[in-house]
């Protein structure tokens, strides 16, 4: 026994690395297996929307949103849920607040990433690794980072962060939203009716957005 | 404590070690291929190290040749533990061939990169504990004598 002994320790150990790892990797896959179609729509003024889901959605859900928010954070894999539940539409616009320091910057690192194709996986990236990057003392490079993980064009990307054209889209976002009366994130718009703060969250959403739907389409 | 005793115990130390970086390597590699990069706490410091061009030969990440590197040193450490005369030697090379490969990632790091990361600092640790190991193999293997 004692012969066979050593190949029976490293067999054992070869499969335990090996289904461990395959384990792991399939739980990391279904995690992350949200490969999303980025959508971004030119609206008439030139300003550009991102969109998730049908045009002719029973439901529009309008988020104005900051990505180092908290509570936005917690909201967002919730509203990926219901939009494929309900197959909502859904509009991201950016809503940087003054008082997060990397707010305006993981804006503008979304924006760069649209303007490649990938704003909904930034976007889901930057809400996934937001207690990360909101406490670095170097976010910039955790967004540099992150779009080399989306295979984004980083030169392109680290130019378009600076670019005016970027920078632009967030104050046409942040302008609609103080327009509209938005002054805190999250703030969600059903159908271009505001939801009250007390509905925004992810045990209260989904009961609303049922009802909206119910609402919207009162036959089924 | 006899000759045969110590051997053992030498080598199941290393087995010991060279599994924690088989663990870590595996760890690192599965990150890696399912498209995300390790988090060090809230520094950048890993996803500049991980996410760079040295972190892939190719397209195989060094992490996985590190996985197998580990693998090799836990299965002759195991084989030499039990008598196995030449995986000693194969051991002795398996470990060197790491140490020359982590000088050269620790040099990348702090001369090109300017950045370290945890994850690599954790297992040139273990590489180093490897090393020292099979530096101070000769005195235990001689006092047996």
């Amino acid at each position: 026994m004692r012969r066979y002994l050593p190949f029976i320790i490293v067999i054992f150990v070869a499969l335990l690395a090996v289904g461990g790892g395959a384990y792991f990797y399939r739980i990391k896959r279904s995690a992350n297996a949200t490969p999303k179609i980025s959508k971004t729509e030119t609206e008439k003024s030139g300003e550009s929307v991102h969109v998730l889901g049908p045009a002719d959605a029973a439901v529009t859900l309008e988020e104005f949103g900051d990505f180092q928010c908290p509570p936005c954070g917690k909201l967002s894999e919730p509203i990926n849920q219901l939009q494929k539940q309900y197959n909502l539409r859904v509009i991201y616009r950016e809503f940087p607040l003054p008082n997060h320091a990397h707010a305006q910057e993981a804006a503008f690192a979304a924006e760069a990433a649209a303007q490649q194709g990938r704003f909904w996986q930034m976007h889901d990236l930057l809400y996934r690794e937001q207690a990360v990057w909101s406490n670095s003392t170097d976010a910039r490079a955790l967004f540099n980072a992150y779009a080399g993980m989306l295979q984004l064009d980083l030169d392109r990307f680290r130019k378009d962060m600076d670019s005016s054209e970027v920078q632009r889209q967030v104050d046409l976002d942040q302008h609609r939203g103080a327009a509209i009366g938005v002054k805190n994130t999250p703030t969600i718009f059903l159908n271009n009716e505001a939801l009250q703060p007390n509905q925004i969250n992810p045990t209260e959403l989904p009961g609303v957005i049922e009802a909206a739907m119910k609402k919207a389409k009162p036959s089924s | 404590m006899s000759g045969p005793r110590i051997q053992t115990i030498f080598y199941s130390a290393a087995a010991l070690i060279a599994l924690l970086g088989l663990a870590e390597a595996t760890y690192l590699t599965v990150m890696f291929l399912s498209g995300e990069i390790a988090v060090c706490g809230g520094s950048p410091d890993c996803y500049q190290v991980l996410g760079s061009s040295y972190a892939k030969l190719g397209p195989v990440p060094v992490s996985g040749l590190g996985a197998l590197a580990y693998f090799s040193a836990f299965t002759f450490a195991t084989f030499a533990g039990f008598g196995y005369a030449r995986a000693r030697k194969f051991f002795t090379w398996t470990v060197i061939a790491m140490f020359c490969m982590t000088l050269w990632l620790l040099f990348v790091q702090a001369f090109r990169l300017h950045a370290f990361c945890r994850y690599c600092l954790f297992s040139a640790a273990l590489i180093f504990l490897l090393t020292g190991l099979v530096v101070a193999r000769p005195a235990a293997e001689t006092e047996k004598n």
